[in-house]
């Protein structure tokens, strides 16, 4: 061995929503773990009772936890898990802390890197993450689908794809599925495609992502929208010189028939159908906004993803 | 002239309570209440109009005798049901349809002898059984239904009787432009409610949404040029006119969505879908809002299990 030794030994998990506490729970198994909160009640939950991770995994972690930066000591490695919609504000508060740590961002969509960008010169690690759950409380997460999360150095500055590389070894021996990429973008764009496509789809018809989605049979069926959806993504990715690294209208097909089939009773709830449900701001600006926006740089018309997006953004006024 | 009202809802009462001064009117309808009260104390229409008619209601076929004039008014989704149960009346009559969307007279012709192609304006909603409240006047366009006509003087006829009766209505040999009119004005304001839950002005003040209900209603006169249907006016001038009027009003769709009830998208935006594939014309927007309005509906067959 002549490579330098471990450098990940210390994490600080932002956010400890469902994807933060599932992180944070598996980590503390090999890792000293922080979780960092929004809300005090939360910090001292955790730091009363630890974390509980039941269904995929079966745990309790002990963890550190506060509701301000400032109680968190300085780490190797923040992974920020907040939600999309969160970031501008979270990304703030990391402003001036954790010089030495590498930052990974866990967001939806497209643009979380550029967001905590403004406010640090960490080196960045996107990931996108496919594992979901559901939280039961402020200190027990249920682990559902326990599918990868996938790491790369980020394009605009990351650390050395070995610190990549090291953390997909670390998240594997916490118990959970990862795999490092030297770049990220083909695997961010396939599930920024699939996700404008599913969360889109099942935030405006309050459908859990089913077989519907990919239905093709009548003329009026869900699976034709679907796939329409996923050609113009694609057709941005393409401009944008990006090489899926999946392809989404397969991982919508494999979606629903894991969902439907292997556990009949379960039917994965996209999570913008979750915050649609709960009248929260949806992360559509990040998804469907996003694959929009680039849409419109690149000279390729996405009007079918302007569409969703500009029913979703009408919907969130209605609540308001 | 003997008239029956297929579907005597709340479009249906008003033309059946107002062909009353003029004809015998026959209602059609199975909702037993409501056919029991119109018998009982006559059909009572308030709001723009202030009237108690005299109509004959029931949810039997058999007791209805020929008539020389059908209006059928039902919802789109139970026209098919409607016209076969009642098709033995009009064996030698003219057929009206005075519904939303396109497609209906198509479903209507098989079973009766004439057709003619109708749209209306004037709305209205149900207050109790045997009582309608008129919300909105207007006119209303007949004109013979070119694949099964009725003939031109039947159509004018229909016309003199209904505007007598107290229901402004035109006769033209071509009907066609007035239904597209209002088909693709439908089509372009009612999923977006449906969808974004917003009342038509909430939703059409917003920069974004005009822009989605322009491009709706771009495809809709694409395809209407493809048929060679001249449009009357203008409807992305009526989105804007009802932006003013009709700021805070709910498109029916949306009043659908919110009762949980089939709504009419297969004759709004999955008609001019079909009516654009016939004729090569793509309409990506209207069959992306057909299919999500038909998802939104297959949700509340569906019942969550977690």
């Amino acid at each position: 061995m002549t490579g330098p030794g471990p450098t990940i030994e210390r994490v600080c998990v932002v956010g400890a929503g469902t994807i933060g506490s599932l992180y944070a729970g598996h980590l503390a198994r090999v890792a000293d773990v922080t979780v960092l909160t929004r809300r005090p009640a939360q910090a001292a939950a955790l730091n009363e009772s630890g974390l509980q991770v039941s269904g995929k995994s079966d745990l309790r972690a002990r963890v550190t936890a506060s509701h301000e930066p400032d109680g968190i000591d300085d780490v190797d490695l923040a992974i920020v898990a907040c939600k999309a919609v969160d970031l501008p504000s979270t990304a703030e508060r990391l402003e001036g802390r954790f010089r030495r740590a590498a930052v990974m961002t866990v967001q939806n969509g497209l643009g979380a890197e550029e967001v905590v960008r403004l406010h640090g010169e960490w080196p960045l690690i996107s990931a996108v993450t496919f594992m979901s759950g559901t939280r039961r409380s402020d200190t027990h997460v249920e682990y559902e689908l326990d599918t990868a999360t996938w790491m790369g150095p980020y394009m605009g500055g990351g650390p050395p794809y070995e610190t990549v590389q090291e953390l997909e070894g670390l998240l594997i021996a916490g118990g959970l599925e990862a795999e490092a990429m030297p770049d990220l973008r083909p695997a961010q764009w396939s599930k920024l495609i699939f996700n404008s496509a599913v969360n889109g789809v099942a935030a405006l018809t309050d459908l859990p992502h089913v077989q519907a989605f990919a239905e093709e049979e009548e003329f009026a069926d869900l699976g034709h929208l679907l796939r329409g959806l996923i050609d113009e993504g694609k057709a941005v990715a393409a401009a944008a010189g990006i090489e899926l690294h999946d392809d989404p209208w397969e991982m919508n097909v494999r979606a629903v028939t894991r969902g439907e089939t292997q556990r009949s009773n379960y039917a994965h709830i996209p999570s913008m159908l979750a915050d649609v449900r709960a009248h929260r701001p949806t992360e559509v600006d990040y998804i469907s906004g996003a694959l929009a926006r680039e849409g419109e740089r690149l000279g390729v018309p996405a009007p079918l993803n302007t569409a969703i997006y500009r029913l979703v953004k009408a919907r969130e006024a209605s609540w308001r | 002239m003997r008239v029956c009202v297929v579907g005597c809802g709340a479009v249906g009462s008003l033309f059946a309570a107002h062909l009353a001064g003029v004809a015998e009117v026959w209602a059609y309808d199975l909702q037993r209440d409501h056919v029991e009260a119109i018998n009982d104390g006559g059909l009572r229409v308030s709001g723009v109009s202030d009237l108690v008619a005299n109509v004959r209601a029931t949810a039997d076929p058999a007791e209805i005798p020929p008539c020389e004039y059908g209006i059928v008014a039902t919802k789109s989704m139970h026209t098919e049901d409607a016209i076969a149960a009642t098709a033995r009346v009009f064996d030698d009559g003219a057929v009206c349809s005075v519904q939303n969307g396109v497609g209906n007279e198509e479903l209507i012709a098989p079973h009766v002898a004439r057709v003619i192609r109708g749209t209306t304006f004037p709305a209205g909603h149900l207050v109790e059984p045997g009582h309608v409240e008129q919300d909105t006047g207007g006119e209303t366009w007949i004109g013979p239904f070119e694949p099964k006509p009725a003939a031109m003087e039947e159509v004018e006829r229909l016309a003199g009787a209904l505007s007598e009766g107290g229901m402004e209505t035109i006769a033209m040999p071509d009907s066609r432009g007035a239904q597209w009119t209002k088909l693709i004005f439908n089509a372009a304001s009612n999923p977006v409610g449906a969808l974004t839950g917003l009342p038509h002005g909430w939703a059409c003040e917003r920069t974004d949404i005009r822009a989605l209900v322009r491009g709706l209603v771009a495809e809709g006169r694409t395809v209407a040029d493809a048929l060679g249907v001249e449009l009357d006016s203008d409807p992305d001038e009526l989105i804007d006119h009802a932006t003013r009027v009709a700021h805070d009003h709910k498109a029916s769709m949306l009043q659908d969505v919110e009762a949980r009830r089939p709504t009419e998208v297969d004759f709004l935006n999955g008609g001019i879908s079909r009516f654009g594939r016939e004729h090569g014309v793509e309409t990506p927007l209207n069959d992306a809002l057909w299919a999500l309005v038909k998802g939104l509906e297959h949700s509340w067959t569906r019942q969550e299990r977690r």
